[in-house]
């Protein structure tokens, strides 16, 4: 009865130094763990280990991305794929939000809508390819709609859970004081749930770059995806290598991105603050 | 506020009964709470008839799962009565009504960390209508009175437990209420922090006026705070017994704890609640529970 109160709290710079120290020494460890990587790709190839046709030397894989990296038609497709996911993402995040807290706010909606959410959830986005060349061909908004497909199932569970998780004391709190239901949507409701939206988020970040790659790469939507198409066809085997890794890269942005929002918005979420006053 | 007739409720419990005339703040009649669950129906409140005056300070207790806490909630308007009703300043209580404040034992959980110190306590206020000059002074003012001006724009989890029951203290002495309930609200906090918590807890209703209901498992805490100790039976709850505390209203956590009366009581009080597990009935029936 007594020790249900308090959140646990992390208790201040003692427990704070050893783990800066870990995340330095993390820190080096990965860029060795980067370095040992691409160094094993190299001597593969150079030593002929694999068919350097297949896989050429990672040095010459780099700097064929340097070589890319100078060209506008690069960042031509590059801004086409980051518009397309970006659009995709925002517009999944929409109706996942507004849906989620509709929905999970009321409780017949739930129940309604259980069942017909966990038939249409595990249907792979890539399914709907062929109805979605047949509605749009190989204009972007085909890799959108795919986008929108799958981000939005992330981001509207993720929210149906975090609607779901809100604590009843806050709830009967804000009842007691009487706050209208709006005011208990935007003040209790919403930052109960924002940790889950965040979690969405990145998820749905992650899966829309997948599917938006996948659009461009099997439909022929444009954007790095069909570049790669494109290079690997007319057997450029560096530079298909180059753009995977671009691709590769700008998932690795994006979910950086996405943690420092996390970060920022989850400011008071124990998962995240540290420090005591 | 109403002070005066908090000295009429007070002689007018002496005697244990109280007059037709004397408006109570807080009328308590034949509340009955059955909770249906799937095929399992749970009797916790039988029937449960009491009043309290406007001003007046009194401490309910019981055996654990006497349904204390469904009393509260029940008094608070969160929870559906089974029969009976709750009329607080003559009007029933349907939902959540005006003029009430809740302190949750959970303070942790009560107070929302999104928040600052002064945003949590501010918020109710925004919503009662008040402008931003008399919010800030509100807040000012019953931070002080807690004692935690220095610490209003924190965030309620970088303060100790006893000061974030503070905050939510503050929180419900800035809404004015005209009646304040209390649910355990010092269950999770340390025996020092606690004495001091009791001694806001009396200062502050000696200040404003306001009718206290404090729940609490603590026996003590029971007699040393309230002028009246309701001492509820085990489940299916009734009144076991309407206790009035004939203390002198100035208390001290060392002399009252230690004087003669304050002994008889806390005795009287205990073997009332251990009569309670046992299934002690009023009347004199013992029912098993």
């Amino acid at each position: 009865m007594t020790a249900t109160a308090a959140p646990p709290r992390p208790s201040a710079p003692a427990a704070q130094r050893p783990r800066r120290r870990r995340s330095w020494s993390g820190g080096v460890i990965g860029a060795l763990g980067v370095l040992g990587a691409i160094t094993t790709a190299e001597l593969l190839s150079r030593l002929a280990i694999v068919n350097p046709d297949y896989l050429p030397p990672a040095t010459e894989i780099f700097a064929d991305l340097w070589r890319l990296l100078g060209e506008a038609d690069t960042w031509v497709a590059l801004r086409q794929t980051v518009t397309g996911w970006a659009i995709g993402l925002a517009i999944a995040m929409a109706i996942g939000v507004v849906a989620g807290v509709v929905i999970g706010s009321v409780p017949f909606l739930r129940a309604f809508t259980a069942s017909t959410i966990e038939f249409l959830r595990p249907i792979p986005s890539v399914a709907l390819i062929p109805l979605v060349v047949l509605l749009f061909g190989t204009r972007p908004l085909s890799a959108i709609t795919l986008v929108v497909y799958a981000a939005t199932w992330q981001v509207l569970v993720q929210v149906l859970y975090g609607v779901a998780d809100i604590d009843p004391v806050a709830r009967d709190t804000a009842r007691s004081y009487q706050f209208s239901a709006w005011r208990i949507a935007r003040t209790v409701i919403w930052p109960s749930a924002l940790p889950y939206v965040v979690t969405g988020f990145r998820l749905a970040a992650a899966v829309a770059l997948i599917l938006e790659i996948t659009a461009e790469l099997v439909i022929g939507v444009p954007g790095l995806g069909r570049s790669i198409g494109i290079a690997q066809s007319s057997g450029a085997v560096t530079e298909t290598y180059a753009l995977v890794i671009l691709v590769g890269l700008l998932g690795l942005a994006v979910n950086v991105a996405a943690r420092a929002v996390e970060k920022r918005v989850l400011h008071w979420h124990p998962s995240v603050r540290r420090s005591l006053g | 506020m109403p002070m005066k007739t908090a000295r009429l409720a007070d002689e007018a419990t002496e005697t244990a009964t109280l007059t037709a005339e004397t408006k109570a703040a807080l009328d308590v009649r034949s509340v009955q709470k059955t909770y249906e669950g799937q095929g399992r129906t749970v009797e916790a409140i039988r029937e449960l008839t009491f009043e309290v005056g406007p001003g007046q300070l009194v401490c309910i207790v019981g055996p654990s799962g006497a349904g204390k806490t469904t009393l509260l909630r029940c008094m608070a308007g969160l929870l559906e009565l089974s029969g009976g009703e709750v009329v607080l300043d003559g009007r029933p209580v349907t939902g959540p009504p005006d003029g009430m404040a809740v302190v949750f034992q959970e303070y942790g959980r009560s107070l929302f960390p999104w928040m600052t110190v002064r945003q949590n306590i501010e918020l109710p206020l925004k919503e009662k209508g008040l402008g931003k000059a008399a919010r800030r002074e509100a807040v000012d003012a019953a931070l002080a009175a807690v004692g935690l001006l220095e610490s209003a724009d924190a965030h309620p989890w970088q303060l100790s437990g006893g000061m974030q029951q503070r905050v939510a203290i503050a929180r419900a002495v800035a809404y004015e209420p005209s009646v304040l309930l209390m649910d355990e609200p010092f269950a999770a906090v340390d025996a020092q922090t606690r004495a001091e918590l009791e001694d806001l807890v009396r200062s502050l209703w000696k200040r404003l006026g306001v009718t206290v209901i404090f729940v609490t498992h603590d026996i003590d805490e029971a007699v040393y705070l309230g002028e009246r100790v309701l001492v509820l039976s085990n489940r299916p709850t009734v009144l076991l017994e309407d206790v009035a505390v004939d203390l002198p209203p100035e208390r001290d956590q060392l002399s009252t704890r230690s004087a003669p009366r304050f002994g008889e009581l806390r005795g009287h009080v205990y073997e009332l609640v251990q009569a309670a597990k046992l299934g002690q009935r009023p009347g004199g029936d013992v029912e098993e529970p």
